[in-house]
């Protein structure tokens, strides 16, 4: 792998990959605690699939993801104040708290959506690549989804898309290695997501997810080809999540024995800390990050608590750009 | 003014907003080669980037329009006919109508899904859909019904223009009826607002599409046994002028919803359900609906015609809420 220099690149990539890692385990304590409503679907053990992509992306670049959506957006650059006030249901909210756990979406970074209909951001995302395209623009569009959503038709609609009008997408397959319970082994015939690439004559590469800097050197010649007209790229990051597909839900959906074990010996920010320091960075100016990430999320969870909760009438805004009207029945 | 068929305003249209605006742009199947006609001409205007033919892949590019429309341009998907609508429920109902809501106002989707309801002519049953109702249950989404080329051509280009998504449905019943237009390019019907074909006193027949026509010359023959109807358009169901509805109904007591699509859950059943929730004080007796039957259509046309809407029927219906003595059958 490429030996890293101490440049505040990779200080950056430490710090974001930080970030995700204690607002999960911020948002996974106060879930227990019944502070959030809902499902929990929390990105940790995936944190350098999706800061090792997003570091090499400009703001203005576009991002569509998945129901597992708070590490996508923390890893292209967005605050956490609005994403924890989400996860809360506060009008502060990144979506005005109609969103929650499985959308948060910043579109000020450049996301176009978490959805959590797997497979569907594919199309969405081709559509991004062309109207970038249409637009005479060099924006590139990243699309996150998992190993379960290459066996979605929409997957395939939007693969096929991009393939055939060379749009400027990369398709990261993060491959948690499980759909829900369902192991990727079960779900999908082919040895690797990768394989599903070559029908559309798609170049594709896997690379180790746990690598941020692995990941970031395949996302570099994929931005470049995007950037350059040369069409998509396909990268299948092996990676892993720590908890359940959701947390908390009263019951473990799978019991994986010691896997999660043995991936955390593997754990990316540990691995990465480790790259950081052997490479002369100094253990202080690493443990001044974590103090600082640790009191983002401090505030950002203070911010979220302060604040109010949406109105009733914020329930008829933003179907249509113009509010409906409210029945009588809603007390305002 | 000029003298339009439906298609040619559907094309007028198009050609408008294409033309004023750069950010607009076609995409669909078999486009190039201007299978109905609502293309000739564009590919020498505007070339094949703007109007883009698509692979058979509808979940694909009608997600592709929604992800084009959030970027800041402005789709208009041909999916030609509703029934193909159905293979991209996914993404028209899960992304198109909720974005918008689920993201807190940050999504924009200024797109139009266009499509033809091409039933009537032995096309059986998986090519002769009529579907808006099903649409009319997901909020987020406009529907547009046009019934002649006038509303056709201030519709569409509204349609257009609006900020949010709009589905059109065209119905090809109406294809070939030619009406004067006007040359204004910024002639627009804005959304919501239905229209009074035939003034008349005695019974309303609120009529949606193909149904307009048919009411038409109901009325008419309503007229010379004394029967006078009024006609009334609704033009858009979402959003649905309401008040013009009831405002008909109040004046003549009697109401008839008059709709091609089947009856069950059908747009004609919510225009009912609004007169008596909202208009029962002024009936005079039950609203009735004039729809096809429940049942699906069959290619063989002697069994197929008689299960739409008929100017028989609905002549049928207003003489019932008048009191004119049935035949027994």
């Amino acid at each position: 792998m490429m030996s890293d220099t101490p440049n505040s690149n990779s200080l950056e990539k430490f710090r974001r990959m930080l970030r995700i890692r204690h607002f999960e385990n911020e948002a996974e304590a106060i879930h227990a605690k019944g502070e959030i409503p809902g499902a929990l679907h929390t990105y940790a053990g995936q944190e350098a699939s999706g800061v090792g992509t997003c570091i090499v992306l400009r703001n203005e670049d576009y991002m569509v993801g998945t129901h597992r959506s708070h590490g996508h957006p923390i890893a292209k650059g967005a605050v956490l104040r609005p994403l924890m006030a989400e996860l809360l249901g506060k009008v502060t909210g990144i979506c005005k708290g109609k969103g929650g756990s499985m959308h948060l979406s910043d579109f000020s970074v450049g996301s176009l959506g978490e959805t959590s209909i797997v497979g569907s951001g594919v199309p969405v995302a081709a559509g991004a690549g062309l109207g970038a395209k249409l637009l005479g623009n060099d924006r590139v569009t990243l699309c996150f989804f998992g190993d379960g959503a290459t066996s979605e038709g929409a997957f395939h609609e939007g693969m096929n898309l991009s393939a055939v009008w060379k749009l400027p997408v990369i398709f990261c397959c993060e491959n948690n290695g499980y759909a829900v319970s369902t192991p990727a082994s079960k779900g999908v015939p082919v040895k690797h997501m990768t394989d599903r690439a070559k029908a559309y004559d798609i170049p594709a590469v896997q690379v180790d997810g746990q690598d941020v800097d692995a990941v970031e050197a395949v996302m570099i010649e994929a931005v470049a080809r995007a950037r350059s007209g040369d069409g998509p790229t396909f990268i299948e990051t092996i990676t892993y999540r720590y908890a359940d597909h959701a947390v908390n839900m009263g019951r473990i959906l799978l019991d994986r024995g010691t896997e999660v074990d043995e991936w955390r010996k593997r754990d990316p920010i540990n691995l990465y800390r480790d790259r950081l320091l052997a490479s002369g960075v100094a253990a202080d100016v690493l443990a001044g990050i974590e103090a600082d990430v640790v009191a983002e999320v401090a505030d950002a969870l203070q911010f979220a608590r302060d604040s109010a909760y949406p109105t009733q009438a914020e329930a008829f805004d933003d179907v249509f750009v113009d509010r409906l009207p409210i029945p009588d029945f809603v007390q305002l | 003014m000029a003298k339009l068929t439906f298609l040619e305003a559907i094309r007028q249209a198009q050609m408008d907003e294409m033309t004023r605006d750069p950010t607009v742009f076609l995409m669909g199947e078999d486009l190039v080669c201007n299978v109905f006609g609502t293309t000739t001409g564009f590919v020498e205007a505007f070339g094949t980037e703007r109007v883009r033919d698509t692979p058979i892949s509808e979940n694909g590019f009608i997600g592709a329009a929604a992800g084009a429309a959030m970027v800041g341009t402005r789709p208009i998907v041909d999916a030609t006919i509703s029934s193909f609508l159905y293979p991209a429920m996914d993404q028209i109902i899960s992304i198109i109508a909720k974005s918008r809501y689920i993201y807190g106002g940050q999504a924009r989707l200024p797109l139009v899904l266009r499509s033809c309801m091409f039933y009537g002519n032995s096309n059986a049953a998986q090519h002769s859909d009529r579907p808006y109702s099903m649409f009319m249950n997901v909020p987020g989404l406009k529907i547009i019904v046009p019934s002649n080329a006038y509303d056709a051509l201030g519709l569409l280009k509204a349609a257009i223009r609006d900020d949010d998504p709009v589905l059109c449905f065209e119905d090809s019943t109406c294809w070939s009826s030619k009406m004067d237009v006007p040359d204004d390019p910024d002639f627009l019907i804005a959304l919501g607002q239905g229209d009074i074909k035939r003034e008349g006193s005695d019974v309303s027949i609120i009529a949606i599409a193909g149904g307009v026509p048919l009411a038409m010359k109901a009325a008419q023959k309503l007229a010379k046994d004394g029967i006078s109807a009024e006609v009334v358009d609704p033009r858009s169901l979402v959003p649905l002028d309401t008040a013009l509805i009831l405002k008909s109904v109040r004046k003549t007591g009697r109401a008839i919803v008059v709709d091609p699509a089947h009856q069950n859950c059908s747009a004609a059943s919510e225009i009912a359900a609004q007169i008596a929730e909202h208009a029962f004080a002024a009936l005079r007796g039950p609203v009735l609906r004039v729809a096809t039957a429940d049942t699906h259509l069959p290619f063989s046309p002697l069994i197929e015609k008689p299960l739409y809407p008929t100017v028989d029927r609905i002549i049928a219906a207003a003489q019932k809420l008048v009191g004119v003595a049935q035949p027994s059958v």
